[in-house]
C-alpha cells in the first residue's frame, strides 16, 4: 500500500531533503568547532583511570578542580584501563588536540608512551622544584630516558584488621611486626574459633591479588621475583600460600575491593590497596586497626604505587595543562586530595599534613611504617614491558588460579608459567628490575 | 528470529486477482525503508564481525595464520569455560521454558488481573545485566539477604557460603536463578504473542470433545506453539552464550564461561586478538544450536 501513499517522486524529494538538511548540518557543526577548536581552549580537558567510583570522581570535581583558577577543567575518569588508554590514544590519533592532561599509574604511561608520543615533562620538573619529589619517584617517571610524567599521588598496599580479630592474634605477636608464618597462626586461630574463615584477598578479576605475589609474597619469600619465579623458595612459598588459603573466606574470588567485606563482616583481616581499604577506615575508624604487610623469610616485600600528570604532545593547551599541574601538586590540594580520594602525595614523610581524619592517618603512618620497616625490601612496578604489561600480570593470574583455585601441582604449575614467563620477558625484550638483581641481557627466570 | 505467526491474509482484505487497477511497481520506496536498518547492520555488526575475523586469524605481529587459535586451545581454563557454558545453557533452558510457558499461560488466561501480571514479568527487562547480577550478589553473599532471612528464621545458624570456589554447581546454579530473574520475560512476551495467535476455535473444539485442561495444553496449545516456541528457544540459546556481567558479579574469578574469557582477556589482560578468537567461538556455537534447534523442531509449512 505504500507506493500508493507517497510517490516515488515524493520520496526522491524528501531524501534530498534529508540529505540537504545533513549537510547543512555538517556544515553548522564543522562552523562551531572550527570557531573552537583552532587555538587554545579556556576548558581544559583531563582523564584519568584513577578516581573512578562516583564519590572520588565527584570529589574531584567538586573539591580539588574547583578550586583551579586558570580555567574550567573536564574531568573524566574510567573504572578500566584499556578503555582508558584507548581513549588516550584515539584522541592523540585523530589529532584534534582536544586532550590536554593525562592522569594515570607509572605502568600507564610505560604502555601508552609504546603507543602515542608523550611530552617531556623535564622542563615542569624543573619548574616544580619546590615540591621535593623524592628521586626515587622521579627515576621512575622517567621512561626511555626523559621525564613522561610529573608525580602526582601515591599509595601502598597494607593490612587491615576487624578489632574483635586481635583477640585471636597469636601469644607474642604485633601487628607491626608481623609475620607470614604468625599471620596463618592468627588466620587459623580465627577460623577454629569462630566457626568460619575471616581472612580475606582480593582475587576477583578486578581485584589486586596479582600484586600480593609481586610485590609481597615473592620478594618476601625468595627476596627477587623473575629471576626465583620457580625457585625452591617459590615451591615453598606456593606450598605456604596454599595452607593459608585454606583459612581465606572462599568467596575471596569475588572480592575487588576489601573495604566491602570488612564493613560487611564476613572478613576481619584483609590485605588491599590503601585506597581499596580507605572506606572501612573513614566510616569506622575506632572498628578497624591498619598496619604493615607482613613480613617472610627475605623481608618485608612491599610495593609502593606512583600516579604521575601527562601531557601528550598533541595537546593545543600546553601553558593552562602545565598551569593545572602546578596547582595539584600544591601541597594545600595535596592535603585534599588525602583527606577526600585517600591518595598520598609524593613527598617525604615530614611533608605530610598533620591535622588528618583518624582512618587516614592511620592509613599515612601505616604507608610510613611499612617504607621505614627494617628488611624493607621495594619492588619496582615491572619497568619495560610496555605492551607486554597484562600479558606479564595474567601469568601471576594464571599461577594462582592453577594453584589455589585449581589445586594443579605447584611445581608443574611453576614450570609452564615460568616458560610463559620468559617469553613475554623475551617479547618485550625487559632487563630485570628491582627486587631482582640488575642484568645486561633480558631477565631470565629462575 | 521473530515472533510473527504463518497466519495468511484473510481473504477478503487481498486484492481481487482480476483487478482494474494496474499494479504499479514499488519502485524505490522499499529499498529506501530498507537502508537505515541495513546501514546499521552492517556498521554495527557485519564490520565488527569482518574485524573479529581478521584479529581472530591473525597473530600479534600482524601475520595471517592459526596461532591465535592455538592460543586459544592452550589457554588455561579454556575448556572448564566450555564446560561451563554448556552445563549452564542444559540447566537454564528448560526451567526457563517450562516458567515462561506457565507465566505466559497465566497471562493468556484472560482471568482477573491475569494482565496486571504481564506488567510484573517485564520489570526485570528494564534492569541492566550487571545491575541484576549485583543485585543477587548482595542476596547470595556471605552476609547478604538470603542468609539473613534463612538465620532469621532458624533454619541455618551459621551464614553460609553460597558464592565458594569450592561449590562449582552452587554458584552456577546461583547463575541460573539470577538470569531466570532477568531474562525469562523476553520469553513470556515471545509466547505470550505466540498464544494469542492461536484462532480460539481449536480450545473451542476440545472443549466439545471435553478435553481436559492437560490435554488441551498438550495436544493443542503446544503443537500450535511449535513455531514460536523454535524462535524462544533460539533467541534465548543464542543470548545465554552472551551473558557474563552475571557471572563476573556472581562468580568473580571461581568459575569462568567463554564470554567472561572474552571479556577479561580484552580488558583485563588487554589480548584483543584472544579476545577476538572467544567472541567467533562463541558465535559458531551460537549459529551450530541454531541450525540444531531449525533442524530437531522442524515446522510444518502449510
Amino acid at each position: 500500500m505504500f507506493h500508493r501513499l507517497i510517490s516515488r517522486r515524493g520520496v526522491l524529494r524528501l531524501g534530498a531533503a534529508a540529505a540537504g538538511g545533513a549537510a547543512a548540518a555538517g556544515l553548522l557543526s564543522a562552523c562551531g568547532s572550527g570557531g573552537g577548536g583552532s587555538g587554545s581552549n579556556s576548558n581544559l580537558v583531563f582523564l584519568s583511570d584513577q578516581l573512578s567510583t562516583t564519590e572520588e570522581t565527584a570529589a574531584m570535581r567538586g573539591k580539588v578542580l574547583s578550586g583551579f583558577k586558570g580555567g574550567s577543567v573536564t574531568f573524566t575518569a574510567f573504572s578500566d584501563t584499556t578503555q582508558f588508554i584507548d581513549q588516550v590514544v584515539a584522541h592523540s590519533k585523530a589529532g584534534s588536540g582536544a586532550l590536554d592532561l593525562i592522569g594515570g599509574l607509572q605502568g600507564d604511561f610505560v604502555a601508552l608512551d609504546a603507543q602515542i608520543p608523550l611530552r617531556d615533562m623535564s622542563d615542569v620538573i624543573n619548574e616544580l622544584k619546590d615540591r621535593n619529589f623524592p628521586q626515587a619517584y622521579l627515576d621512575l617517571a622517567k621512561i626511555k630516558g626523559a621525564y613522561r610524567f610529573v608525580p602526582w599521588i601515591t599509595a601502598s598496599y597494607l593490612m587491615v584488621a576487624n578489632k574483635k580479630a586481635l583477640t585471636h592474634l597469636p601469644s607474642g605477636a604485633d601487628v607491626n611486626t608481623l609475620t607470614y608464618d604468625q599471620l596463618l597462626a592468627w588466620a587459623q586461630k580465627m577460623k577454629q574459633a569462630q566457626g568460619q574463615p575471616l581472612f580475606g584477598l582480593p582475587a576477583s578479576p578486578k581485584g589486586l591479588i596479582k600484586r600480593f605475589f609481586q610485590g609481597y609474597a615473592y620478594p618476601s619469600f625468595t627476596g627477587g621475583l623473575n629471576t626465583q619465579f620457580k625457585s625452591a623458595a617459590a615451591v615453598s612459598m606456593w606450598q605456604y600460600f596454599k595452607q593459608l588459603w585454606a583459612v581465606t573466606n572462599p568467596q575471596s574470588p569475588t572480592y575487588a575491593f576489601m573495604q566491602e567485606p570488612l564493613l560487611s563482616g564476613e572478613v576481619w583481616v584483609a590485605w588491599d590497596h590503601a585506597v581499596r581499604l580507605s572506606d572501612a577506615l573513614k566510616n569506622q575508624p575506632d572498628n578497624f586497626v591498619v598496619f604493615p604487610a607482613p613480613s617472610g623469610p627475605k623481608g618485608l616485600g612491599y610495593e609502593p604505587v606512583l600516579g604521575g600528570l601527562a601531557i601528550p604532545s598533541s595537546s593545543k593547551n600546553v601553558a593552562k595543562a602545565k598551569s593545572l599541574i602546578s596547582y595539584l601538586t600544591e601541597q594545600q590540594v595535596q592535603s585534599t586530595m588525602i583527606t577526600e580520594e585517600s591518595w598520598f602525595p609524593p613527598v617525604g614523610d615530614s611533608a605530610l599534613p598533620k591535622n588528618l581524619a583518624p582512618g587516614v592517618s592511620a592509613e599515612a603512618k601505616a604507608i610510613v611504617a611499612t617504607t621505614g620497616a627494617t628488611g624493607a625490601i621495594a619492588s619496582q612496578l615491572p619497568i619495560g614491558l610496555g605492551a607486554q604489561s597484562s600479558a606479564y600480570d595474567k601469568v601471576f593470574v594464571d599461577t594462582f588460579t592453577a594453584i589455589a583455585l585449581n589445586n594443579a601441582p605447584i611445581q608443574s604449575s611453576l614450570a609452564s608459567e615460568g616458560a610463559t614467563l620468559q617469553s613475554v620477558l623475551q617479547t618485550a625484550k625487559a632487563a630485570c628490575w628491582k627486587p631482582d638483581p640488575a642484568s645486561t641481557g633480558v631477565c631470565q627466570v629462575g | 528470529m521473530s515472533g510473527r505467526t504463518t497466519a495468511s491474509v484473510p481473504a477478503d482484505l487481498q486484492p481481487p486477482r482480476s483487478s482494474p487497477v494496474r499494479r504499479r511497481r514499488p519502485g524505490w520506496a522499499p529499498y529506501l525503508l530498507l537502508a537505515p536498518s541495513v546501514v546499521y547492520l552492517v556498521v554495527f555488526f557485519v564490520v565488527p564481525l569482518l574485524q573479529g575475523l581478521r584479529l581472530a586469524f591473525t597473530g600479534e605481529d600482524g601475520a595471517w595464520g592459526l596461532a591465535t587459535v592455538h592460543e586459544l586451545l592452550n589457554d588455561p581454563g579454556f575448556w572448564s569455560s566450555v564446560w561451563n557454558t554448556l552445563i549452564m545453557l542444559a540447566i537454564i533452558l528448560p526451567v526457563q521454558l517450562v516458567l515462561a510457558l506457565a507465566m505466559s499461560l497465566l497471562v493468556n488466561s484472560k482471568l482477573r488481573g491475569s494482565g496486571f501480571w504481564f506488567y510484573v514479568y517485564m520489570l526485570p527487562l528494564g534492569i541492566s545485566e550487571l545491575t541484576s547480577g549485583i543485585i543477587w550478589y548482595s542476596i547470595f553473599t556471605q552476609q547478604g539477604w538470603l542468609n539473613s532471612v534463612l538465620q532469621d528464621l532458624g533454619i541455618i545458624s551459621h551464614p553460609y557460603i553460597w558464592l565458594s570456589y569450592q561449590h562449582q554447581l552452587l554458584i552456577i546454579a546461583t547463575i541460573v536463578v539470577a538470569e531466570a530473574w532477568r531474562s525469562t520475560s523476553i520469553i513470556v512476551i515471545i509466547l505470550v504473542g505466540g498464544l494469542q495467535a492461536i484462532p480460539r476455535e481449536y480450545s473451542e473444539a476440545a472443549d466439545v470433545f471435553y478435553a481436559s485442561p492437560w490435554q488441551k495444553l498438550w495436544h493443542v496449545t503446544l503443537p500450535l506453539l511449535r513455531p514460536t516456541l523454535r524462535t524462544a528457544l533460539i533467541l534465548r540459546t543464542v543470548l545465554a552464550f552472551e551473558v557474563f556481567a552475571t557471572v563476573i558479579a556472581l562468580a568473580g574469578s571461581s568459575l569462568s564461561v567463554l564470554a567472561t574469557k572474552a571479556n577479561n582477556a580484552y580488558t583485563q589482560f588487554q589480548e584483543p586478538h584472544l579476545a577476538a578468537a572467544y567472541g567467533i567461538l562463541i558465535m559458531l556455537l551460537s549459529l551450530l544450536s541454531t541450525a540444531l534447534f531449525l533442524v530437531l523442531l522442524p515446522v510444518r509449512t502449510e
